[in-house]
Order: structure tokens, then C-alpha cells, then sequence
């Protein structure tokens, strides 16, 4: 399967309509960064960027989903999935360091800081990731994604989707402020993220 | 049916209509400083274009084969239901259920009707879908608002897939003008045992099917028109303030009974006299004004403006064909009832 073929279909089943909100699609680094309600969240927002976008932008995919089965291994690879082992994380190869070695100079990330799916329709406090992340590289714009009624179109535990209409809203960009206390910036990404729900 | 100068009529008489509506909108749009209200112009234009969609749709029933048109609403039915379950909450419980819903039921049905299966599809949804989608969501073993969620479900399902699928199944109908019904009954009386057969005269069925569902539509579309525009001009008395603050009773009187007149003037693109077509049009009307009001409750009570708004870029599918919903059965059976053999 090639990538365009992919992200038509992963558009069809999902009915996205996508919104720029104070914000528009740039091939330049960025981390987009959502809540997670769904396995399918990084494949949908990936298809939902445009074409020359999407393929400089890499979704940050738990592995021991994605790999499972040869099917979602090669979907996996297609999307260009970077896939991140939940089980294993230590301090000497920690994710954050792996994902900015993967992008190098060229290639966005998107990233889900509740750390996990989220059962609920409220937003889960952020992790850390994201704040080193931006730390480490404070060139990178941070743009908060808003998911909607994704969850309901493949819940957790569920293996077959059921094709209703879902929205992808892309907010302004955020950038860490010099010394900026980690919990304070945390705390405003998961705002940004927050407001684009009720526009 | 293309060589019928009736046909050509009809749908010539269409595409001058929507062109001009397309004119006026778009003249309307680039009039910034007018004193219409920009968004009414907007939603003007939205209704044009559904128009063209729908208008191609039906186009598309007189050129190609039947089983194209039955794919075709069968689409527009899915996507209808899209929109409605999207809109309507149900438990992460009702997953699966949604699951069958959506890829057996709704495909079924079209299916069905593409086969001619009357006996099936006039009692699939309402029965077997509600056997179905109840035993389904007790299996998912969640009792929580059970009768409600099943509810919603089964709603979705009649309103959007069930009802919309007597639209496409007009094309399959034997359809025999009055008098050709009167001879034809005539003829069985004569060919009882010891009749020469040979004093049976051939009838033969009114072939144009597609120009009736073609006519069925414009009227629908027609009929929420006229509404909307003699409530602007002449509408007092609201309805139903909480349901629909524009629909009144000035807007459904003039709307239902200038559709009934609409209905008798175009009677030459039906197997139906002035007379028939009017009443046929009139109740037609009625269907789709009750079917506008059925939906605008569903809204009101989920809190949104229209279907399109709720995920937002979509058309709002179910906003255009919410009283093609409710007239769609009814249509289809007074002319299966009084214009069909049997």
C-alpha cells in the first residue's frame, strides 16, 4: 500500500473535516501534539496533513501495537510511524532523545502527551515529553491538534471501526519561553489544546 | 426514455431552474454592499449546489441502469447516517452494534431493493433491524439507558436507510396509468375459463420510472422551498417556536398548497391525471414538512443549528434530505396501492 492510498482511506473511514485554526499547514519542523482518545489518532492526523507535509512528519506510535501482526506492521511502516516501546524506556536511551535523532533537521513529529489513550472525553494532564522535547529543541514550533469523536469511531479494546464523522482542528503555534517552569508549560499546551474543542 | 419529449421537458425545465438559482447567488454574492444578510446568501448558495448533487443523481437513474441509482442513494443514505449517529450520543458499549448497522444492515437494505425483494425490504429495518439492534446492545451486556440507546439507534436506521430506500425503489415498480389499469383489469375479468384469449388487448406499463422519481425529488426540494419562501413573505404565526423559529403556519399553508398546484402542472411527467398528481402532491408536501420538523426536534434537542454545522465543512446531508425522508414511503406506496396491478 502506498502512502497516498493510505491516507484517502484512513480520511474516508474517519470523515474528517480538517480545520486551521489561527494557523496553516508549513513543511517546517513542527510537533504536532493531541489528545489521544484512539489506536487510530496518529494515522488519521498524519493523513489529514497535506501531501508534502505529511511526508516530512513522523507519528510517534506505541510499538508493541503497531507491531503486532503483519498487517498493522506494514501500515505502520507506510505511515512512517516512529514507534517508541512503552515497556522499555531507561534513562540512557530515553524516547525524547530517540525522536530527535529520528527527525534530525527535517522532519516533524506528532506526538500524544497524555502518555496513553484516554477513556473518558477529558483531557488527561500532560507528561513531561513534550516540555523536553521543546526544551532540548526550542526551534520547534509546538502546534497544539485538537481529536474529535475519534474515540467513538474505534474505542479502545475495539478492532473494527465504525465509520462515523470525526474533526481535526490545528491550533496557533506554542513556543517554550525562556526559563519557563516545566508545569506552567505543560499546563498551557494542554489549554491550547482545551480551546480548540469549543470553537 | 430519452426519446420522450415529456422527459426532455421536465428535465430541460430542471437544469433552467437550478441555473438560474446558481445565477442568483452567485449575482447575490458579489453584491457585498445589498441588504441581504451575507449568511442567508451563503446558505442559498449551499442549497444550489445540494441541488446540482442531487439533480445529477437523478440524471444519472434516466441514463444508466436502475442498480446505479440504488448504489447511489444507498450512499447518500449511509452518509446519512453517518451524520445522525455522529450526532447522537450512544456508549462506547454500542460499538459493535453501530459495527452491524452500518456494514450489514445499511448495505442489506439497498441490496434488497436493487433485487426487488418487496416482501424483505418493506419490513427488514423495522423488524429484524429492531429484533436485532436490541438483542445486540443486551449482548453487550451494558443496561444502562438501554430502551433510549436502542432507540436512537433504530431511529437512525428507519429515518435515514429505510425510508430513503423507497425512493430508489420506485424505479422498480410496474407502474400502469389509470386507464391502462382499468383495461387491464378488464381483460383478467375476460379471461376467465372459456374466454377466447385472443379479445385480450396488450397493456402495456408506464415505462418512464426514473421521470417519476425525478418528479417525486423537484417536488420534495420544491416543497421546502416554497415553504421557506412564503413564510418570509408572509409568516406570523410560528409552529413550534422551540422546535423551528422560522417554520409557520402561513409558510406550510402556502408551502403545501402551492406544491399541490406545482404537482398538477408538471402531471405530464407522471402516469397521474391533474387531479391525482395534486392530491399526490399535497400529501407529498405534508410528508415533507413533517419530516423537517421531526429532524429540526433531533437538533434542537442535541443543540446545534444544522447537521452540517455539527462536524464542520461537511454539506449536511441530512439537512437536505430530511423531508425526502419522510415523503419518500409514502409516495412510493399510493403508487404502488393505486397505480400497480395487484
Amino acid at each position: 500500500m502506498t502512502g497516498p492510498l493510505l491516507a484517502f482511506i484512513a480520511k474516508l473511514l474517519s470523515g474528517a473535516s480538517v480545520r486551521w485554526i489561527d494557523s496553516q499547514p508549513d513543511t517546517c519542523q513542527r510537533v504536532y501534539f493531541a489528545n489521544h482518545t484512539s489506536h487510530l489518532d496518529a494515522l488519521v492526523l498524519w493523513s489529514s496533513l497535506p501531501y508534502e507535509v505529511r511526508n516530512l512528519t513522523r507519528p510517534v506510535a506505541a510499538k508493541d501495537y503497531w507491531t503486532k501482526g503483519a498487517v498493522r506492521r506494514h501500515l505502520a511502516g507506510v505511515f512512517n510511524a516512529l514507534l517508541i516501546d512503552r515497556k522499555d524506556i531507561k534513562v540512557h536511551q530515553s524516547p525524547v532523545d530517540l525522536m530527535l535523532r529520528e527527525i534530525g533537521d527535517t522532519h516533524s513529529l506528532i506526538v500524544f502527551p497524555e502518555g496513553h489513550r484516554n477513556t473518558g472525553p477529558e483531557l488527561g494532564e500532560f507528561k513531561s515529553g513534550l516540555y523536553y522535547l521543546c526544551k532540548k529543541r526550542p526551534d520547534l514550533e509546538a502546534i497544539p491538534v485538537h481529536l474529535d469523536n475519534m474515540n467513538r469511531i474505534l474505542p479502545r479494546g475495539e478492532i473494527l471501526p465504525v465509520p462515523l464523522l470525526s474533526c481535526i482542528t490545528f491550533g496557533p503555534p506554542l513556543w517554550l519561553e525562556t526559563g519557563e517552569p516545566k508545569i506552567e508549560f505543560l499546563g498551557r499546551a494542554r489549554e491550547a489544546v482545551l480551546k480548540l474543542k469549543d470553537i | 426514455m430519452l426519446s420522450d419529449p415529456y422527459t426532455w421537458y421536465f428535465v430541460g425545465g430542471v437544469l433552467l431552474l437550478l441555473g438560474g438559482a446558481t445565477a442568483v447567488g452567485q449575482f447575490l454574492k458579489g453584491q457585498p454592499e445589498s441588504s441581504l444578510n451575507p449568511a442567508m446568501i451563503d446558505t442559498f448558495n449551499r442549497r444550489v449546489r445540494a441541488w446540482w448533487l442531487l439533480c445529477s443523481l437523478l440524471a444519472a437513474a434516466l441514463v444508466l441502469r436502475r442498480e446505479v441509482s440504488v448504489v447511489l442513494f444507498g450512499l447518500l443514505a449511509f452518509w446519512a447516517l453517518r451524520e445522525f449517529i455522529t450526532l447522537t450520543p450512544t456508549r462506547l458499549s454500542d460499538h459493535r452494534t453501530l459495527f452491524w448497522v452500518f456494514l450489514i444492515f445499511t448495505p442489506l437494505q439497498y441490496v434488497l431493493v436493487g433485487l426487488n425483494k418487496y416482501d424483505v425490504y418493506s419490513i427488514f429495518i423495522p423488524l429484524y433491524g429492531l429484533l436485532f439492534v436490541t438483542a445486540r446492545v443486551a449482548f453487550s451486556g451494558d443496561p444502562k439507558r438501554f430502551l433510549e440507546r436502542t432507540a436512537k439507534i433504530q431511529a437512525g436506521l428507519v429515518f435515514c436507510v429505510y425510508c430513503l430506500s423507497f425512493a430508489p425503489a420506485l424505479l422498480y415498480l410496474e407502474i400502469y396509468e389509470p386507464e391502462a389499469l382499468a383495461a387491464l383489469a378488464q381483460n383478467a375479468s375476460e379471461s376467465q375459463p372459456g374466454a377466447a384469449s385472443q379479445r385480450v388487448a396488450t397493456v402495456l406499463p408506464w415505462p418512464k420510472n426514473a421521470l417519476l422519481l425525478f418528479y417525486f425529488v423537484f417536488l420534495v426540494q420544491m416543497g421546502d422551498a416554497l415553504q421557506y419562501v412564503w413564510g418570509k413573505v408572509l409568516g406570523q404565526r410560528v409552529i413550534a417556536p422551540a422546535i423551528s423559529p422560522t417554520r409557520t403556519w402561513e409558510g406550510f399553508l402556502g408551502g403545501v398548497g402551492s406544491t399541490a398546484l406545482l404537482g398538477a402542472v408538471l402531471s405530464f411527467a407522471t402516469p397521474f391525471n391533474h387531479w391525482q398528481a395534486a392530491g399526490i402532491a399535497l400529501v407529498v408536501a405534508l410528508a415533507g414538512f413533517a419530516g423537517g420538523m421531526t429532524m429540526s426536534a433531533i437538533k434542537r434537542d442535541r443543540g446545534v443549528q444544522d447537521y452540517g454545522t455539527l462536524v464542520v465543512g461537511h454539506g449536511g446531508v441530512l439537512d437536505r434530505i430530511d423531508s425526502l425522508c419522510f415523503a419518500a414511503p409514502i409516495f412510493f406506496h399510493i403508487t404502488k396501492v393505486f397505480f400497480t396491478p395487484g
